[in-house]
């Protein structure tokens, strides 16, 4: 197990950057999840981890060693990949020692290591089988244990899962989580989902464009995103964003929205009056109520059940609004409701720079 | 869902109409390479003679020079198709995995190369090969065998490493090997169809290669076989039944390394690396 440390690491392809400068720093243990959208350069940093990209300039050191110069082999990694990559033409006993006999482990210590990683996994029945002779789930399951045999400083993971079906996903997140707690290695991870990554993680790094936009817990990004990217990823149903004006209104702030509505704002910003603002509001801090009990009075205009609750599509001063509900009664098409908003989970940023507003202390 | 048993006839009977009019020109050799001389020609169109013989092999084996163009033929062809392949498959690979400069115009050089008929060059090839002395000679020959043969094999052994998924290397690498090893342990062996594909294509191609083996060589020492068939035709006849009885013996060879290789030429065997 070990730390690993990222300074100022960029990547380009000719005249093209594809990372802007990451700083990020790894505790030894920790759970890391690279999260954000396709080509916003997640998977090219897991890469560079492992070696299998060059570092354009920066530095990555694992365990306090500088590796930029090492090849994939000397930086005693594992690494699972989104294809699986098992051997074709090896059995998933061959497949998972692989790399003990490129160590030249003796022969009893790897059969030891594949015993305790299969049973781990429960492959112990399959390990004579060839990969194509397995499900899905399996190969993912052989990808792991050829990861876990040989007790390296970090795990590696490239968008393990996004080769499985709903259910075996939601399966497999909870193993890798429970294999996280048994084994306390060092993990980083990439998915583009953000369920993935809000339940696997110690701490998320949310990128976009090359660039890091938000490092915290996944209950820090979900309560306060950075900016209107984090805001807008983290979360399903996504949050709503309603452009506003900013007014300063007897000491407190609040937001001037479509059709001269207000809404009143956890107190004064530090921004001038009349600044261009979005207001990020997630579904399930939107109230509903029945009509009559004060509010914003809107209509239905659909509503997807979700069996837990339903999200309801409404339109309160003529921005398209979600909402999420547990009160079934209220998810009638065109009903009509009314709607609050709770000033402390509004969310401010600027429309200029996306950037995070907080009330001023 | 059952198929219609007339599309099934139909479709059996097209595939037997295909294979026979394949193998018909080899049917017909067969045929002749049986007939004795007497019957050849009073016999008339036949579609089995009435007599068979063996007499055009005991013949051809016995008294010709065949066995030593067999020879000749066999360590031209099977040492062009091992070198071919081995550098084939190096180049393919860093054509498939490497990004380097000059990569375009090795590619367009090589597909260049291709484009002029074979004719153009003999002359100069000759002019080349004679002041170093391997005219008349069976290296010559594996020389400009090889040269021809290694853009297309090339092409060819790309196109089977671009089929398998650079993960399987970057994960062999990542679990400790080289990337030598990895090309060794992990990709060679999933390509042995492809190399199959191609040892086999410059075998038979370098077999059945007649326009190089004539000029170049000119003694029966160093003939391979496509010029020591020539030698049944003289002047005044042709020696049909020596002639095909050669042939016939001569698909031996190319048959038995197909037969050899048939199990690698299996599709297939990346199945299950990778999500499919």
């Amino acid at each position: 197990m070990a730390a690993i440390d990222i300074t100022s690491a960029r990547k380009s392809y000719g005249s093209v950057d594809v990372l802007h400068g990451v700083d990020l720093a790894i505790g030894d243990g920790e759970f890391v999840v690279l999260v954000g959208p396709s080509g916003c350069g997640k998977s090219t940093l897991l890469r560079m981890i492992a070696g299998l990209e060059e570092i354009t300039s920066g530095e990555i050191a694992i365990g306090g060693r500088r590796v930029n110069d090492l090849p994939p082999k000397d930086r005693d990694i594992a690494m699972v990949f989104q294809s699986y990559a098992l051997y074709p033409h090896m059995t998933v006993a061959e497949n998972m020692s692989y790399s003990l006999k490129l160590r030249r482990t003796p022969k009893e210590r790897i059969t030891a290591a594949i015993t305790v990683a299969a049973a781990k996994l429960g492959l112990d029945q399959l390990t004579e089988r060839r990969p194509k002779a397995l499900s899905g789930g399996q190969r993912q399951r052989v990808a792991m244990g050829r990861a876990i045999v040989r007790n390296p400083k970090a795990f590696l993971f490239d968008e393990p899962l996004s080769n499985l079906d709903a259910r075996l996903r939601e399966q497999m997140r909870v193993e890798i989580k429970k294999l996280h707690k048994d084994l306390g290695a060092t993990s980083i991870y990439v998915t583009h989902d953000q369920i993935e990554a809000m339940t696997l993680a110690d701490r998320i790094v949310a990128m976009n464009g090359g660039v890091v936009q938000q490092v915290g817990s996944p209950l820090d990004l979900y309560d306060r995103p950075a900016n209107l990217f984090v805001a807008g990823f983290i979360g399903s149903p996504a949050m709503n964003m309603i452009p506003a004006i900013y007014r300063l209104v007897d000491g407190t702030g609040v937001a001037a929205v479509a059709g001269g509505h207000h809404l009143p704002l956890a107190g004064p910003f530090s921004i001038p009056d009349g600044t261009a603002v979005v207001i990020g509001v997630r579904p399930e801090h939107v109230t509903v109520s029945p009509p009559g009990s004060g509010g914003l009075r809107t209509a239905v205009d659909l509503v997807e059940p979700t069996g837990f609750g339903s999200i309801l599509h409404l339109g309160p001063f003529g921005q398209p609004v979600k909402a999420f509900t547990l009160d079934r009664a209220l998810g009638r098409n065109g009903a009509a409701v009314d709607v609050t908003f709770d000033p402390a989970q509004l969310h401010v940023f600027t429309e200029a720079d996306g950037r995070r507003m907080d009330p001023a202390a | 869902m059952r198929r219609n048993p007339v599309l099934t006839v139909l479709h059996r009977l097209a595939i037997g109409l295909y294979i026979a009019f394949a193998l018909f020109p080899l049917y017909w050799l067969l045929k002749v390479s049986v007939t004795p001389n007497d019957l050849l020609y009073s016999e008339g169109v036949r579609m089995w003679p009435s007599r068979t013989s063996f007499e055009h092999y005991a013949f051809v084996i016995a008294n010709s020079e065949f066995p030593r163009f067999f020879l000749n033929s066999f360590i031209v062809s099977g040492s062009t198709a091992v070198i071919v392949t081995l550098v084939a498959a190096v180049a393919g690979y860093a054509l498939s995995r490497f990004a380097f400069r000059g990569k375009y115009w090795i590619t367009a050089l090589m597909l260049l190369t291709q484009m002029f008929p074979l004719v153009m060059l003999i002359a100069p090839m000759f002019k080349i090969l004679s002041p170093l002395g391997l005219t008349n000679s069976l290296t010559g020959l594996i020389v400009v065998y090889t040269a021809f043969n290694v853009p297309f094999a090339t092409f060819l052994m790309q196109s089977f490493f671009d089929g398998i998924p650079r993960d399987l290397e970057e994960a062999a690498m990542i679990d400790g090997a080289t990337r030598f090893v990895a090309f060794r342990q992990i990709i060679l062996p999933l390509t042995l169809p492809g190399i199959a594909a191609t040892l086999g294509f410059v075998f038979t191609a370098a077999w059945s290669e007649l326009l190089f083996a004539l000029m170049l060589i000119s003694g029966n020492a160093a003939a391979t076989f496509p010029v020591g068939l020539l030698s049944f035709v003289s002047k005044f006849s042709v020696d049909f039944g020596q002639m095909m009885a050669a042939g016939i013996l001569a698909l031996i060879p190319a048959a038995l390394f197909f037969l050899l290789i048939q199990r690698y030429l299996v599709q297939g065997l990346t199945a299950g690396a990778v999500k499919g």
